[in-house]
């Protein structure tokens, strides 16, 4: 098999999986979200079974994956560091926190969201680019 | 409850594929800022991704498997919301799949911080939206 199609038909599939994954669990859904966010009120823990069945799919997987001197279909791995922890990623990961707690949607569901609520994901989307070409910018200075 | 560890599992199993097949991180910040500024050799599996992404999400939009409240944000709020994730997940490279799934998945520290904090400012903001500074 060619090895671009099989790149891509794998990327596509992977793609699928996380876009059944997004809409089964109900994160593409900002109240479902935003219900777990919400320690004080109703909780709704059920996103953390979301998250701990990826995190120990995916521990696993990777060790298996990983074992491997390459990908199926690419030269190398691309895995970034694991250690240095810079201001950079502080401020980050909290601005993040507080876009994400205003609306309750991060990358993947808006995107999904593409398909169910553009009034919504289509500004949150234009605005969430425009906001990371603009810490592209702050990085270069 | 069922249809959440579900949907993670699937989560996981995109990532472990999208590695196992392209040696990436299943990062959707890092996939989506990709497209638009990397070059063209990174564009195409990128978008052919997010194109899977929405197919996943378009079928199965008559299962219903979860009747969620509709939320009504005003567009100031939204703008302030998707820019400050823009930026927030650019600046800290990743987002809940990036940092929060294949991250933790790979027991990285950046990860785990990166994690916690953007969790627990998540909450904060929701505690103080929705009950108040007293």
């Amino acid at each position: 098999m060619n090895t671009s199609l099989a790149r891509y038909s794998a990327a596509l599939a992977a793609g699928i999986l996380f876009g059944l994954g997004l809409t089964i669990s109900g994160m593409v859904y900002p109240s479902k979200v935003l219900g777990f966010l919400d320690v004080a009120g109703t909780w709704d823990p059920s996103l953390l079974l979301v998250l701990g069945g990826a995190v120990v799919t995916t521990f696993y997987g990777y060790r298996w994956v990983l074992r491997r001197s390459t990908p199926l279909f690419e030269t190398r791995f691309r895995i970034p560091e694991t250690g240095a922890i810079d201001r950079r990623l502080v401020i980050g990961a909290i601005l993040f926190g507080l876009g994400w707690g205003l609306v309750g949607y991060c990358p993947g569901p808006a995107i999904a969201a593409l398909v169910l609520n553009t009034g919504i994901s289509v500004p949150f989307l234009i605005a969430m680019v425009f906001g990371a070409w603009c810490a592209q910018r702050a990085t270069k200075s | 409850m069922g249809y959440a560890l579900l949907g993670g599992i699937l989560i996981g199993a995109s990532a472990v594929l999208l590695m196992l097949s392209n040696g990436r991180i299943a990062g959707i910040s890092g996939i989506v800022y990709g497209m638009f500024w990397s070059d063209a050799g990174e564009r195409v599996w990128r978008a052919i991704f997010i194109l899977g992404l929405l197919l996943g999400t378009l079928a199965l939009l008559p299962a219903e498997f979860h009747t969620p409240a509709a939320l009504t944000p005003s567009l100031g709020t939204i703008v302030a919301g998707g820019f400050l994730v823009g930026f927030g997940t650019r600046w800290a490279n990743g987002c809940t799949s990036g940092h929060g799934v294949c991250g933790l998945a790979r027991l990285s520290r950046r990860s785990a911080l990166a994690v916690g904090l953007f969790l627990a400012t998540a909450v904060l903001t929701v505690y103080l939206l929705r009950h108040g500074w007293t």
